[in-house]
């Protein structure tokens, strides 16, 4: 069976967009092109019927009610205003913000900013498994708290942390609880009643949905959550998010929500056995290869190995027929090596040898077959070039030995 | 990242990987950079002592595409060089050789490093040679 090149396997970094979707999508762009805030004709109401539908989708995914669903341009605004929504909205009841280490940058630059303001922000660590500890939850918790935000899934990692748990402590501080909810949303179920949601980021091009369009959720009742607008000018979306909806954008962001809705139950389970069969052919074939983050609090199409001796960039080169990702330094803008595997206490040396494998709907046995091969003839290879392989299998300690920094060698 | 065609086939077809005796007294062994850094580089040349000319060289590298890249290219130029010209590569030569972009550059700075590196191992080891001879040169008197 012939299988299409380049392979896709980084479905953590966006999506492509489901045909079902874009087929819903169309006619908003050319027949039903009305702006869905023109209340005085056809164009705009045939618009504001596709937008309440869409709202309508995206709230039965997550058990919630239509008018607690917010449209934004994506994930990064959402988080965006929740964080910045709340702590302007609620400033004379505190100043606290609790969050964790491996959280998205749109989570922690946000509170970075609002550090500069005089906010305060606890950022909790991480135990090995890359999931936070609940005591250190309680513990961090003051009366100036207004604000927890804790991811549902870590993108690079895959790890789910305890967000049930967490919500019932929130509820029993009465400290707002915000969740970004990216990567968890359409793959495994998310009830922001039964969780204890309060807030919640949602993203589009994550779900087979479009790039540039997302949502967040505000809960209305037990409690009502006040956001303070971060983009103002016309009072859309209830006043909290000003701006002409992205009226083809939201209607496929919708059906996405509405195919994940149908399909989640049998895709996830495609999606582990697929994932369980690429970590088998690779990590049996190889020797020295580390799994990054809890093997049972994961994603069910995700897995982020470390392949020691060998580094994440010049893997990647070799297997230039998969789209994969890597936590190496040298894939990073800013040459440093991911924070997140950092966060999680992977040595520096494993932290660049790793790969962050996200299988998604369109992905075949035949492609991860492909790929575990690839993987495993360019791991070899490397290791034949590489002086850490030769050196650990002389019996030479590397984690010992003691590094001459380059300019020490003149 | 956009890969020059020199750097994949350097990457693609690697040249004189592989090892030297270390304990060979007319081998160098330059060992530079950090497994933290994601970079280390192994070089090492056997040097003629009479001539002083680079006969073999071979590396191993733990790094991107660029520092496998820079380290083979290095072993390349090296060879049939003599000792003092080896000493003179510059890094700038590398990176103009092989196109690297600015944020490469460091791989062949651990290149030349690496170069420096092995030849000032030889040295050192020709250093105690030459020191021997003149040991049993006095004890032979």
């Amino acid at each position: 069976m012939a299988i299409k090149l380049p392979v896709y396997f980084d479905n953590h970094a966006t999506t492509q967009v489901d045909p079902r979707v874009v087929d819903a999508m169309l006619p908003y762009f050319t027949d039903k092109f009305g702006n869905a805030a023109s209340r005085n004709h056809e164009f705009g109401w045939k618009a504001e019927e596709a937008v309440e539908n869409g709202r309508g989708q995206i709230a039965k995914l997550i058990n919630a009610t239509p008018k607690e669903i917010v449209f934004t341009s994506g994930a990064t605004e959402s988080t965006n205003l929740a964080i910045k929504g709340v702590a302007e909205m609620y400033r004379e009841k505190g100043n606290h913000i609790i969050t964790q280490v491996t959280e998205h940058k749109a989570t922690l630059d946000t509170c970075k900013r609002l550090e500069k303001y005089g906010y305060e922000v606890t950022y909790l660590p991480v135990e090995k498994d890359g999931r936070i500890s609940l005591d250190d939850l309680r513990r961090a918790i003051t009366p100036k708290t207004i604000l927890i935000s804790i991811m549902y899934a870590n993108n690079e990692i895959g790890v789910l942390q305890p967000i049930a748990e967490i919500g019932k402590i929130a509820k029993e501080k009465g400290v707002f609880f915000h969740v970004d909810a990216v990567q968890a949303v359409g793959k495994i179920p998310v009830d922001v009643q039964r969780d204890g949601i309060d807030l919640m980021s949602i993203s589009g091009h994550k779900i087979y949905g479009p790039k540039g369009v997302g949502a967040l959720y505000v809960r209305r009742k037990n409690p009502r959550v006040q956001l303070a607008a971060i983009i103002d000018g016309g009072g859309h979306e209830r006043g909290m998010r000003s701006g002409t909806l992205n009226v083809p954008g939201i209607v496929g962001l919708g059906k996405a929500c509405e195919l994940c809705q149908n399909e989640m139950a049998a895709e996830s389970e495609k999606m582990s056995r697929l994932r369980d069969r690429l970590k088998e052919s690779i990590m049996s074939r190889l020797d020295e290869t580390y799994i990054n983050g809890s093997t049972t609090h994961r994603l069910p199409n995700n897995i982020n190995i470390s392949f020691a001796y060998v580094e994440g960039e010049s893997l990647l080169m070799g297997i230039n027929d998969v789209a994969v990702s890597s936590g190496s330094a040298c894939t990073s803008a800013t040459l440093e090596p991911s924070y997140v595997l950092k966060a999680l206490g992977v040595g520096e040396d494993l932290a660049h040898t790793s790969i962050r494998f996200g299988l998604g709907r369109f992905n075949t046995q035949e492609e991860v077959d492909y790929v575990a091969d690839r993987v495993v003839e360019t791991v070899s290879r490397l290791r034949e070039l590489s002086p850490l392989y030769e050196m650990a299998k002389e019996g030479v300690d590397i984690s010992k030995m003691k590094w001459v920094a380059a300019s020490d060698s003149h | 990242m956009a890969y020059s065609d020199k750097v994949v086939d350097h990457y693609n077809n690697p040249r004189n990987v592989g090892s030297l005796d270390k304990k060979d007294p007319n081998v160098g062994t330059g060992l530079v950079g950090a497994p933290e850094c994601g970079d280390v580089m192994k070089l090492q040349m056997k040097v003629n002592p009479d001539t002083r000319v680079i006969e073999e060289a071979k590396f191993k590298t733990f790094g991107c595409g660029s520092a496998i890249a820079s380290s083979s290219l290095a072993t390349e130029w090296v060879k049939g060089k003599t000792v003092e010209e080896a000493l003179a590569i510059k890094n700038t030569d590398i990176v103009r050789e092989l196109s690297l972009p600015p944020v490469k550059i460091h791989c062949s700075v651990l290149a030349e490093d690496a170069i420096k590196a092995a030849l000032g191992d030889w040295k050192k080891k020709q250093g105690d040679a030459e020191a021997k001879p003149a040991e049993s040169a006095t004890s032979a008197h």
